[in-house]
């Protein structure tokens, strides 16, 4: 694990740094893809631009409605760059509605702009298991496995692997799921992403030492997963359905 | 596209998902087991790892003794900027909150400090909180302190709630959780 790099003075926040390397690289990946097919990069550049920033400034924004009294005795702390004072679901949430208005403002194809940011997201994926392993966060279960870690007082599960694995396969399957035939259908390539994904969480989580429990001992993180699977797997099928019907119609 | 014959598509989707509920039952854990509040560890949702040390005046303070009580345990140095900024955020919300009970223990670094610039500071900014030393790392070693300042939030229960790595932490991140850990909703 290695949470901060002290270099001099300053500490350096290890995840943090995975996290903008992964933002970096993805996003490159997505505008080579964009350039290779004859889209415009510049548009996936500012649709990820607009969404980042609406994402961090409704963050905190949102953070500080929920505790006004707090800012109010301290406006600065608005610009604080404290992590621990942003409300995370919520800059998801205004970051994703940001997007959706520059989505339709410019009048950007839907399925096929999500297709061309899969590889973002796919990278991204993999930085997030990287960082969670910096940090020693997201850790397993104890296990009495060979491939076990030392962590926390006890040898766990690397849930951390197995998440950067997955998500590394995830990375390859999507590359030539989007190369494929399949990938040809609007939206295809983006669902297929999140459908395994979804899966991949479903499965992992299980092994994982910091679940959060809902009724009588379900990992709260699998039902998610399990529901968000089942949507994208009808949105697949759907997806197809269409296709199928727009050939048959040109025929 | 005409390969992916849309029965085969839908059993396959019925397939994939029976599999899921499946794994979902099959990994269902007794509540509380993924918590891992029984073992010490310096990590947010572990048992806060428990330790002795004296005060410039020779008080002794033992975590485990705190039992009960919020604790923010905030290891620093006087040659640290950061930490030198947020001292005083950390004594106005300690000021606002002592009388609930509220501790902060401020574990100077003194290995690798000078124990007499860590009381200079200290009386210069009037800091009326527990000043520990920590003379040879061994708590610095026990909370794996990499990088100051590094705070932690414990709750009444002995388990960490949050570990803030770097700083300085802004008066609003300390006020708002010094009220949650005392509310219980850390």
């Amino acid at each position: 694990m290695l949470p901060t790099l002290q270099l001099g003075p300053l500490a350096l926040q290890v995840p943090g740094l995975v996290l903008l390397a992964g933002l970096w690289l993805g996003l490159t990946l997505s505008e080579r893809r964009a350039r290779r097919i004859g889209e415009n990069p510049g548009d996936l550049f500012n649709l990820v631009f607009i969404a980042l920033i609406a994402g961090i400034i409704g963050a905190r924004l949102s953070y500080a409605i929920t505790y006004p009294s707090a800012f109010a005795a301290n406006p600065l702390s608005l610009l604080s760059i404290n992590p621990g004072l942003f409300d995370p679901l919520a800059g998801v949430f205004i970051g994703i509605c940001a997007a959706a208005i520059y989505i339709y403002r410019k009048q950007l194809p839907f399925w096929s702009t999500l297709d061309a940011l899969t590889p973002f997201f796919a990278v991204l994926a993999v930085a997030q298991g990287i960082a969670h392993f910096a940090a020693g966060s997201a850790f397993g279960t104890p296990t009495d496995l060979p491939w076990g870690i030392n962590l926390w007082g006890a040898t766990r599960h690397p849930t951390q692997i197995y998440e950067i694995l997955l998500a590394a396969i995830i990375l390859l399957a999507v590359y030539l799921i989007d190369k494929s035939q399949l990938g040809q259908t609007s939206g295809f390539t983006f669902l297929s992403f999140i459908a395994l994904s979804s899966a991949a969480r479903l499965f992992s989580e299980a092994f994982r030492g910091d679940s959060t429990l809902i009724g009588n001992g379900f990992r709260s993180a699998q039902i998610i997963s399990w529901l968000v699977l089942a949507a994208c797997l009808a949105l697949l099928g759907r997806r197809v359905q269409l296709a199928r019907t727009t050939e048959k119609t040109s025929q | 596209m005409q390969r992916l014959n849309l029965t085969i598509w839908i059993t396959f989707s019925t397939v994939v998902l029976l599999l899921g509920a499946i794994w979902i039952w099959f990994s269902i854990t007794p509540p509380g087991t993924t918590t891992q509040g029984s073992i010490p560890a310096p990590q947010q949702g572990f048992l806060a790892p428990d330790f002795k040390l004296t005060t410039f005046a020779g008080d002794s303070y033992t975590l485990s003794e705190l039992r009960g009580k919020p604790v923010l345990i905030n290891f620093w140095a006087s040659w640290c900027p950061p930490c030198r900024t947020e001292m005083p955020a950390i004594q106005r919300v300690y000021d606002e909150f002592q009388d609930q009970s509220f501790i902060v223990l401020a574990v100077n670094t003194t290995y690798q400090d000078d124990l007499g610039d860590a009381i200079t500071f200290a009386q210069i900014r009037k800091l009326t909180f527990p000043i520990l030393l920590d003379r040879d790392a061994s708590v610095a070693n026990l909370y794996d302190v990499r990088s100051l300042p590094t705070t932690f939030f414990v709750d009444p229960q002995g388990i960490i709630s949050e570990v803030v790595i770097g700083g300085p932490m802004s008066e609003a991140l300390l006020r708002i959780r010094a009220e949650q850990i005392l509310e219980g909703n850390p």
